[in-house]
């Protein structure tokens, strides 16, 4: 029997945007022009007024180490573990959950609020996935 | 909702519990509903209404043969029943139906007949979490939780005796899938599954159901068991995805459900006699004792590590030995129900003396939902 693949994302109408950008090197969010809200995952309208008008812009990518797990078992099709299953808080405001990459995986080195920046991790041709790093300096 | 106005007259779980490898799924509701039927001394054709998770309504009314005139398939997780209680005294009260039977079954470790659970790649969890390698609730659940203790000063030690704890509670039901005592240090060298957590510290995978039977008040004292009323009830949901809640320092679907059941009943916390909080990973009590205002976020490993909570305790917690010593069969909140109705009745194996008041506590999915109930043993 076939390993089962690792899961990738299918990008909508909506998060079409945010999954373009990762492809080209962008992290993606969107502002309301309304209200300024910032927020995450994609949607054409705002959480916090729902105004539909927003914008896109380029994040700065920075961000830091909200909370995580380090999963050892079972472990997803495609990991090894034992791997950390990040939650980042972007200086932007807005949380996503992502992997650490260059960074031993284990609590010590995993230490809460560290300064984390995204990098770029491409599963195929096609999709692109946000990670992030110990930030240097 | 006025208090007191409905009552559980039927309770009951599946006839055994743990390793069911001759029912499938949908058998096991039925095994739980037609025990529940008969402790309320019904029959069949007496079901009115009906509600369920996962399973659909329609799926589990024709199985047992039930024609409803009130119909709830809300299925927001493992509280899912806790909403069926609230929504059922609520259809009772407005005269929608007369006695509503809720069931919960699943195959969960024998996993026969058991619906499958996927998410598509193309929904925000598909894009946003799944690609990071969150496989199963131990990968989600507790995410969370290093974030919480951070904040709130809490220790690993005292997370280890949330599972310590409840198997003391465990060791006097005899229906408890693991009753050998255990200690921190056993807790603390058990397998890693996902750091913070520890095999001890996440919930068992098993086989069982069960069912609740739910009428007026007024109806209630002609059946063979002692009713137990509701109280006062809450419900709330707040995301899917666990990485978008709106703080780790608590859970925003417990703050709304707690406080309103609790306002709904008119009690203070000092009227509380038996807690249950629904227990799918240690941390969950801790959360639970803070959101519901028992006492400061601070102070919840601590009250639990100092053995409040334990046999004997101030704070009896649990008492079933919970979804990490007695049953999980995936939804564990009709288990944590069908406790604090044993607790009102006053039959429960570890029975809490005199108990007059149950608070009975759930969650949904990964902290996304959440459903409290009140119980009383007195009108």
């Amino acid at each position: 029997m076939a390993e089962p693949a690792r899961a990738k994302p299918k990008p909508t109408p909506e998060t079409q945007h945010y999954w373009d950008g990762a492809k080209a090197g962008e992290l993606r969010l969107q502002r309301c022009d309304a209200c300024a809200h910032v927020y995450f995952p994609p949607r054409p309208f705002c959480p916090s007024c729902a105004s539909r008008k927003v914008s896109v812009f380029k994040a700065s990518g920075k961000g830091k180490l909200y909370s995580y797990v380090i999963n050892h078992r079972p472990a997803a099709p495609g990991f090894t573990p034992p791997y950390a299953i990040a939650v980042v808080e972007l200086d932007e405001g807005p949380r996503m959950m992502s992997n650490i990459i260059d960074c031993p995986q284990t609590p010590e080195a995993l230490e809460l609020d560290m300064k984390l920046e995204v990098a770029f991790q491409a599963l195929d041709d096609k999709i692109t996935l946000p990670v992030f790093r110990p930030a240097k300096g | 909702m006025r208090r007191n106005q409905v009552a559980v007259v039927g309770a009951a779980e599946t006839t055994e519990l743990g390793v069911i490898p001759n029912m499938s799924q949908i058998q096991l509701h039925a095994d739980a509903a037609l025990n529940a039927i008969a402790d309320a001394g019904l029959k069949v054709s007496d079901i009115d209404g009906i509600a369920t998770a996962v399973e659909t309504p329609q799926q589990i009314a024709h199985y047992l043969g039930i024609t409803p005139t009130w119909v709830d398939g809300t299925s927001v997780g493992g509280c899912s029943f806790m909403l069926h209680v609230r929504h059922a005294a609520a259809a009772i009260e407005a005269g929608l139906c007369k006695t509503v039977l809720i069931t919960h079954a699943e195959s969960g470790k024998s996993m026969i007949g058991k619906l499958p659970r996927s998410t598509p790649a193309d929904s925000l969890n598909g894009q946003f979490e799944a690609p990071y390698g969150v496989y199963g609730p131990p990968s989600m659940f507790p995410i969370p939780v290093l974030r919480f203790m951070k904040t709130h000063g809490i220790t690993h030690e005292q997370l280890a005796m949330v599972a310590v704890v409840q198997r003391e509670w465990a060791a006097k039901n005899p229906r408890a899938t693991m009753k050998d005592p255990i200690t921190v240090a056993d807790v603390l060298n058990s397998r890693m599954i996902a750091y913070p957590f520890r095999l001890l510290q996440c919930c068992l995978v098993t086989d069982g159901g069960g069912a609740l039977i739910l009428t007026s008040a007024d109806r209630a004292r002609d059946f063979p068991r002692k009713p137990v009323y509701i109280l006062g009830t809450g419900e709330s949901v707040e995301t899917p995805m666990v990485s978008q809640m709106q703080t780790f320092d608590s859970s925003r679907a417990f703050k709304v459900a707690g406080p309103l059941a609790f306002k709904e009943a008119g009690i203070t916390h000092k009227d509380v006699d038996h807690l249950m909080i629904y227990d799918a990973f240690a941390h969950l009590p801790l959360y639970g004792l803070g959101d519901l205002g028992f006492m400061p976020y601070e102070e919840t490993g601590k009250f639990i590590a100092d053995g409040n909570t334990r046999p004997g305790g101030k704070l009896p917690l649990n008492t079933n030995g919970g979804g990490l010593s007695y049953m999980h069969s995936g939804m564990y909140g009709m288990y944590a129900l069908q406790e604090s109705v044993r607790q009102m009745r006053g039959i429960a194996p570890a029975q809490v003396p005199n108990a007059k008041i149950s608070v009975c506590h759930g969650v949904g999915g990964m902290f996304a939902a959440s459903g409290t109930i009140i119980f009383t043993n007195e009108r």
